[in-house]
């Protein structure tokens, strides 16, 4: 490592964690590498703690009896004459904002607010747990992988059902797993209900099953092709059309009890037999005999063991931390670690931590805008009481959280954010002027940018008209922006 | 403590144009059947006093400037105030204002601050310490926390107010503070995003050209639906429609007979190191802005114009002389500019120093001739009856050789 302590510390906290606050970087710049490996092997690395939020059938349920109530309501509405609305004692011309707590009691007739629906509370809260997970952190590489990881088998809250598990998904299928076996992870995800509803497998049905005969309905490829092209193996490489059907013919019957048939099951996974496609499968040269739920199981297992698989994973992970193009010697080095542990996904940490490449690649990497967003938050100290500016900052720059446009999930090259830097510099003017304007931008600076930082950068920080303006430059100059 | 609100794309461009006000009504001020407002405006970046007020008396003024020097007969002849001093073409509604007797220059004023420094010189202006490096509170919030309540401020309809976030440094400290921000689309950091273009060309080209590319397509879309304008003027369009509704927006509230009565804003972009263009540039854009915030505000006002007082206030001014790339570095002392119904106006106040090389503070600046915080005592007193002890200790601590001063209103 040629840089100095500080800097490899900087970098520790930029590249591999969630950004440095306020003295991380002096409290690991005597073993930057030794805390990013002590932070893995805390209790509870990864883990978003909060009672309050509820496991994914629970969140299902409680979103299904929420939208009955909501269709009585409306059925009692329509039912009965609309009442007059006495709505509208805001000025023309001028928008005004809502005090918390309002400055003069509603008006009588004003209907109160009701907040938003419940799947989208719940997706509020669960997204506020993970933004103080991050916020939280005394490095956050534990935080990062499970935001890769969350990336990688990425679900979309915008899919009909999706929006109150998504966050309960990423804690009981991924972080649940962050430090575990790949193999657990990838049968976690395979048979959470948030994956099964977003990838149409709650649906698939095997065409000779039971159910199959009865409704004339059939497969769903969806899951078994993504599994293979974006989960494990990777695309175009060892898998054919062929293994995709019968890998789907697999899975038929994975799925999830209907809240409506079960109040205290609802909403969880179950293996029905009855839509589960009988006989054995081939995929990928290896017969499976039919043994129900266990028959996806060993596929999968065969799966996560696969070279192709730790091949794709090494490379999606040193891409990530590393580089568009990473080090060749890095991703092998990476998917050698992963072969030669049974997928120990925290060995294959450390194995990227402890990796000389790592390190000596130049910062090239665009901040993700989450990444830069939390980054924003951890450098100058503030946490927001309200997550709604936070979730409309992931929006506005293309990030929106759990709502990737396609299951390959957001792209992690930096072209693809470049886009975004103009409205990076108008989220920072606003942060700046708001939220962050307690911050004195040089001892933030200081803080989280110094070791790193070029003297054009130093003066033009120092030579900003305000104090806002030099907070704006210090969180879009290049070695915030880039790491 | 907080108005954080998921806020729009719009909101999110904003710069400063936020008001921030008092919840009350000042109680000592009504009982004697008036009613007036204070609306401080902070300009930060540091205002050249002498592009926007111009000594066009001092012989040495034209031997300073050479041809960035406002005279009477130039292309754009600057507005005579006195047989001295004449006013940026930019700013006719303050010249207007002026003549009327509702407005006033103080010149080659200054705060005791004495560095160069945008933050720490902010802090004084702000903070009212006569020292950088206290960020607690400003001398507003604590001139309201020393007035008596005469009841809460209503606004209107229901949560026209947030309450405050973050408010800048004036308004800051015990008082309770209530912020209103427009919705409007500002220019917002041209500025901030020429620097930073600056810094990616230097350290960064790819970044650099990634701006690049995206700031010729917002130009684009800027100037769509304004023919023959160029992208950059389109901006100082925007400029000035955003201070003017910024401004005139923070005076709708302030007229209203149940609103907030003291309250500010600050606008930004004074610093103008490289191409001021005081004439038909940069500079004459922000003041012709200005111009228009402070007709929006007499505009808005109505009828509560002959009881308000709106006073502009700068960090520092800026160097006598031009530099090298056509603007002008930090200096010292500047101008205030008061305007409002309730002034005794149509004067300049200044004790003038002089533009010779060895009047000049340090060679360089205006020398500083009166304190900003006389001129900021003395409308307290007498607008809103900040009593002296309040204002000498708590309100601007350390400044007992700078006197309230006397006359600025036209009833006292």
């Amino acid at each position: 490592m040629a840089l100095d302590p500080k800097a490899a510390a900087a970098l520790a906290l930029h590249r591999f964690g969630c950004g440095p606050r306020p003295g991380s970087v002096a409290a690991i710049a005597a073993d930057p590498r030794g805390a990013l490996l002590a932070e893995l092997d805390r209790p509870g690395a990864g883990r978003v703690a909060d009672p309050g939020l509820l496991a994914s059938g629970a969140a299902t349920r409680a979103a299904f009896k929420f939208q009955q109530a909501q269709n009585a309501a409306r059925r009692a509405e329509r039912a009965a004459q609309k009442a007059p609305n006495a709505d509208g004692n805001m000025t023309a011309g001028t928008e005004m904002k809502p005090a918390e707590p309002p400055a003069t009691p509603p008006q009588p007739g004003a209907r109160p607010d009701p907040g938003p629906p419940l799947p989208q509370q719940i997706y509020l809260d669960e997204a506020k747990a993970r933004l103080h997970a991050a916020l939280g952190a005394d490095i956050g590489f534990a935080e990062r992988l499970a935001w890769f990881w969350s990336n990688h088998f990425c679900v979309s809250a915008d899919k009909f059902g999706v929006r109150s598990i998504a966050g309960a998904y990423e804690r009981e299928a991924i972080r649940a797993h962050l430090l575990g076996r790949f193999g657990d992870m990838l049968l976690a995800v395979e048979t959470h209900p948030a994956m099964l509803i977003y990838l149409d497998n709650a649906r698939s049905i095997g065409p000779d099953s039971v159910a199959g005969v009865r409704q004339k309905r059939g497969l769903n490829e969806n899951l078994a092709r993504e599994i293979l092209e974006l989960h494990t193996l990777g695309v175009r490489t060892v898998y054919t059309q062929d293994d995709v059907t019968r890998f789907a013919n697999v899975i038929t019957g994975w799925t999830i009890i209907p809240p409506r048939q079960d109040p205290e099951r609802g909403g969880e996974f179950i293996f029905n037999e009855r839509m589960h496609q009988p006989g054995a499968q081939t995929v990928i040269g290896r017969s499976y005999p039919d043994t129900g739920f266990e028959q996806g199981r060993a596929v999968l297992a065969t799966l996560a063991r696969h070279p192709a698989t730790a091949r794709h994973l090494a490379s999606k992970l040193a891409r990530h931390f590393v580089a568009d193009e990473p080090p060749p010697a890095l991703v092998e080095r990476l998917a050698k670690r992963f072969l030669d542990t049974q997928g120990d996904l925290k060995e294959m940490a450390k194995a990227l931590v402890t990796a000389p490449e790592a390190w000596d690649a130049p910062r090239s990497k665009l901040k993700r805008p989450g990444e830069w967003i939390v980054g924003a938050l951890r450098a100058t100290g503030v946490t927001p009481p309200d997550i709604g500016p936070v979730m409309q900052a992931h929006n506005l720059l293309g990030e929106p959280l759990w709502r990737p446009p396609a299951p390959k999930g957001f792209a992690d090259d930096s072209a693809a954010w470049l886009d975004g830097l103009a409205q990076r510099i108008d989220l920072a003017n606003q942060f700046a002027r708001r939220q962050g304007a307690e911050a004195d931008p040089r001892e933030v600076f200081e803080d989280v940018l110094a070791p790193l930082a070029s003297t054009e950068t130093r003066q033009t920080i120092a030579r900003a008209e305000s104090r806002p303006q030099a907070l704006v430059l210090l969180l879009m100059a290049p070695e915030f922006q880039r790491r | 403590m907080t108005n954080l609100h998921a806020p729009t794309r719009r909101e999110l461009l904003l710069a400063s144009g936020t008001l921030f006000a008092w919840a009350y009504l000042p109680k000592v001020a009504r009982a004697e059947g008036r009613d007036p407002r204070l609306l401080v405006i902070v300009l930060r970046g540091a205002l050249d006093g002498l592009a926007a007020v111009a000594p066009v008396g001092d012989p040495e003024w034209a031997r300073l400037r050479g041809d960035k020097a406002l005279t009477l007969d130039g292309k754009t002849p600057a507005l005579p105030l006195d047989s001295f001093f004449a006013l940026n073409p930019a700013m006719p509604n303050l010249h207007r204002l002026y003549k009327s007797g509702a407005a006033t220059i103080v010149h080659a004023a200054a705060t005791p601050y004495r560095e160069r420094s945008h933050f720490d010189g902010q802090d004084v202006l702000e903070s009212g310490l006569a020292k950088p490096g206290a960020t607690d509170t400003g001398w507003l919030n604590r001139a309201l926390a020393s007035l008596q309540s005469g009841g809460r401020a209503g606004v209107g309809g229901r949560g026209a107010f947030g309450i405050g976030p973050i408010a800048p440094l004036v308004v800051r400290g015990p008082a309770p503070v209530l912020s209103w921000t427009p919705r409007r689309l500002p220019p917002a950091g041209e500025d901030t995003t020429m620097r930073l273009l600056d810094l990616y060309r230097h350290a960064d080209p790819a970044l650099a050209r990634g701006l690049e590319e995206r700031l010729g397509l917002a130009a684009i879309a800027r100037a769509g639906g304004m023919d023959g304008e160029t992208p950059r003027a389109a901006g100082a369009l925007q400029v000035r429609a955003y201070f003017a509704e910024s401004a005139g927006s923070a005076a709708k509230f302030l007229a209203r007979p149940d609103g907030p009565r003291i309250g500010a804003l600050a606008f930004d972009g004074w610093d103008t190191h490289a191409d001021e263009g005081a004439m038909n540039g940069r500079l004459a854009n922000l003041l012709g802005a200005l111009d228009g915030a402070v007709a929006a505000i007499e505009t808005e006002m109505k009828e509560a114009w002959r009881e308000t007082v709106v006073a502009v206030i700068t960090e520092f001014g800026r160097t006598a002389r031009i530099n090298g790339t056509d603007g002008t570095d930090h200096g010292t002392a500047t101008v205030a500019l008061l305007a409002g119904g309730a002034l005794k106006g149509g004067r300049v106040v200044a004790d003038w120093p002089g533009l010779k090389p060895n009047a000049l503070h340090e060679g360089r600046d205006l020398k500083p001739t009166t304190d900003l915080r006389a001129v900021l005592k003395g409308l307290l007193k007498d607008h809103l009856r900040v009593d002296d002890a309040a204002l000498a200790g708590k309100v601007f601590p350390d400044s007992g050789a700078a006197k309230p001063m006397a006359g600025l209103l036209a009833q006292a």
